[in-house]
């Protein structure tokens, strides 16, 4: 099976978040970077599917040089190989706009299946997956805990809320966004390592891909949340704290 | 029509509640547009879609019928919204953030040309539409450029149900086409995967453990403080991903929803999926290292601290206050 698997950079998730000056998006100098976890979860489907039936193992990612840290970090779990689609402007974008870029990128490889995690952790929008089935004309399913391949194409586990499950078959090719939890992800071993740099990694310029930049959704501005209730902050020594959060709870929440 | 559609969708235990507060996000856009409201659903005109309307009703409901709609596919409510919304022209289209929605409306939108604007939880003047970033840790505004029909969906919880009764409306039936061989997937029956044996919505109190809590090797500390304070043991997301905790004791939009006399979270930073299973606990402990964690946001009492300190103190507190 030809998989490919789209990935996103994201802000490391303990990495503090600041509003930058024109309060359109955070601050990015000094950031901390990681790979999408949901990202990574349809990373190790796709890796665990070759396992299983081979082909390869092909990760797509948008967005400034810096994606490459990320990318080089999916070749040493295990893909063979990458496409970077060399972006600035990513931001700039709307869903749609992403996933047209994406999309472009992939149709030349005419994979067998497309793979990307259910949402970003940065901007949470969780439609690129499903947006890029439609550009590619292709079916999709989405919330997808375990993949299986079947004669007539796959047979898929999805969640559906409060506990519930349901399968899903249907033929190849195939879209699928991924859930986290299905699989137990793996850490790049140090020859996996040592073997990411020498694998193929071909950068691809934005502009090049011809693709509608307009956004049709823009983002107005960004601020803190606002607090739904007054939290009393405790402070003090650890023991402190506790000595005065029970008592709290014993005498003002009544809850102990 | 160039008004606003609000979409319900058919939920499994029968619950309007998520339909009336898509209703009630549409009625604070009308207010603010000056738009007319009208309503659709896929499903029997006379069953109860349309009945559970609360406060004043839309001006015209929709009926979308076919026999290939019973059972919820992508591609079937791709095609069928997408007929509906070409014959009414609504300059704006609502939906519950539900897990279906997600599935089926993202493509829809960019059959025309569009994009969701999803997990909408303010609509303000603009209109401008609020929704979080960064898993709870950001606001952020967005605006809708140009024509074309905008596609919002509404958090769960976001808005108010009206509570007053509603009235009746005139309900058209609308028949898509659609061909069999347009269906690609085959979905199965909605299953679950072991009887639930613990149910955390009666739980008096709850400590829930999130990602602070590092390794599985540091878990019974937790266990030592639920059980110093007769409290059952929960977790978010990721803990559960882990097996950390069994699945079936997992908080959020994914898991159970509960509401506890006291939730007492620790480590968890709060993103959204997890405030929705828990914020309507009476009192709300957060333990967080970090002082911009979102669960502060929902909090009563807040503890900014190394949680590996303050969890053996806050049991031998606890144990302590009980003699």
């Amino acid at each position: 099976m030809k998989i490919v698997v789209a990935i996103k950079q994201v802000p490391d998730r303990d990495a503090p978040v600041r509003i930058a000056a024109n309060a359109k998006w955070i601050e990015e100098r000094e950031l901390q970077w990681a790979m999408n976890e949901p990202d990574a979860y349809a990373l190790e489907e796709a890796l665990q599917l070759k396992e299983k039936h081979g082909g390869e193992v092909i990760v797509l990612s948008a967005g400034p040089e810096r994606v490459g840290s990320t990318i080089r970090e999916a070749l040493a779990k295990g893909a063979d190989r990458a496409i970077h689609i060399v972006c600035d402007d990513l931001g700039a974008r709307d869903a749609l706009g992403v996933a047209r870029l994406l999309a472009e990128a992939i149709k030349p490889e005419n994979p067998d299946l497309v793979l990307t995690g259910l949402q970003s952790e940065d901007l949470g929008l969780g439609q690129t997956g499903v947006i890029l089935a439609e550009l590619l004309g292709l079916p999709h399913a989405t919330l997808i805990l375990h993949v299986e391949k079947t004669d007539a194409g796959l047979k898929v586990k999805r969640e559906l809320e409060e506990g519930w499950y349901q399968s899903i078959e249907m033929p190849l090719p195939a879209v699928l966004t991924m859930q986290s939890g299905g699989n137990k992800l793996r850490y790049a071993t140090l020859m996996g390592i040592k073997r990411a740099k020498t694998k193929e990694l071909r950068a691809v310029n934005a502009a090049e891909l011809g693709v509608e930049t307009a956004p049709v959704v823009t983002l107005e501005q960004i601020a803190a949340p606002k607090k739904q209730k007054s939290t009393q902050m405790l402070g003090g020594s650890a023991t402190e704290a506790a000595a005065a959060l029970v008592e709290k709870l014993k005498t003002e929440a009544r809850v102990l | 029509m160039s008004g606003i559609l609000v979409v319900e969708e058919a939920r499994r235990d029968g619950s309007a509640r998520i339909f009336q507060e898509t209703l009630a996000a549409g009625r604070k856009l009308a207010s603010l547009t000056g738009l007319p409201l009208e309503a659709a659903a896929v499903g029997e005109p006379n069953k109860n879609i349309f009945l559970q309307i609360s406060g004043p009703p839309p001006a015209a409901g929709h009926a979308i019928r076919h026999p290939l709609l019973e059972t919820y596919t992508a591609d079937g409510y791709v095609l069928a919204f997408e007929q509906l919304i070409r014959k009414l022209e609504p300059a704006y289209v609502l939906f519950p953030h539900s897990y279906q929605v997600r599935d089926f409306v993202p493509q829809l939108a960019a059959k025309f040309g569009q994009v969701l604007i999803g997990d909408v939880t303010a609509i303000a003047d603009g209109p401008l539409f609020e929704r979080q970033l960064f898993q709870g840790r950001m606001n952020a505004t967005y605006r809708h450029e140009g024509n074309g029909p905008c596609f919002i969906s509404i958090q769960n919880g976001a808005f108010r149900a009206d509570a007053a009764s509603g009235g009746t409306m005139q309900i058209a039936e609308f028949i898509p086409e659609i061909e069999p061989a347009q269906i690609r997937t085959k979905p199965g029956e909605p299953f679950r995967e072991s009887a639930q044996t613990i149910d955390l919505g009666s739980a008096q109190r709850i400590v829930s453990v999130g990602r602070g809590i590092k390794e599985e090797a540091n878990m019974p500390m937790i266990a030592a403080l639920a059980l110093a304070l007769n409290a059952e043991l929960a977790a978010s997301r990721p803990i559960c991903d882990n097996g950390w905790m069994p699945m079936e004791r997992q908080v959020g939009s994914s898991g159970q929803t509960v509401a506890p006399k006291l939730y007492l979270a620790v480590g968890i930073s709060g993103a959204i999926q997890h405030l929705v299973g828990m914020k309507g606990s009476q009192c709300i402990v957060a333990i967080n290292k970090d002082p911009d964690a979102p669960i502060f946001e929902v909090a009563d009492y807040g503890i900014v601290g190394d949680l590996f300190e303050v969890v053996p103190a806050l049991t031998e507190a606890v144990r302590a206050a009980k003699g």
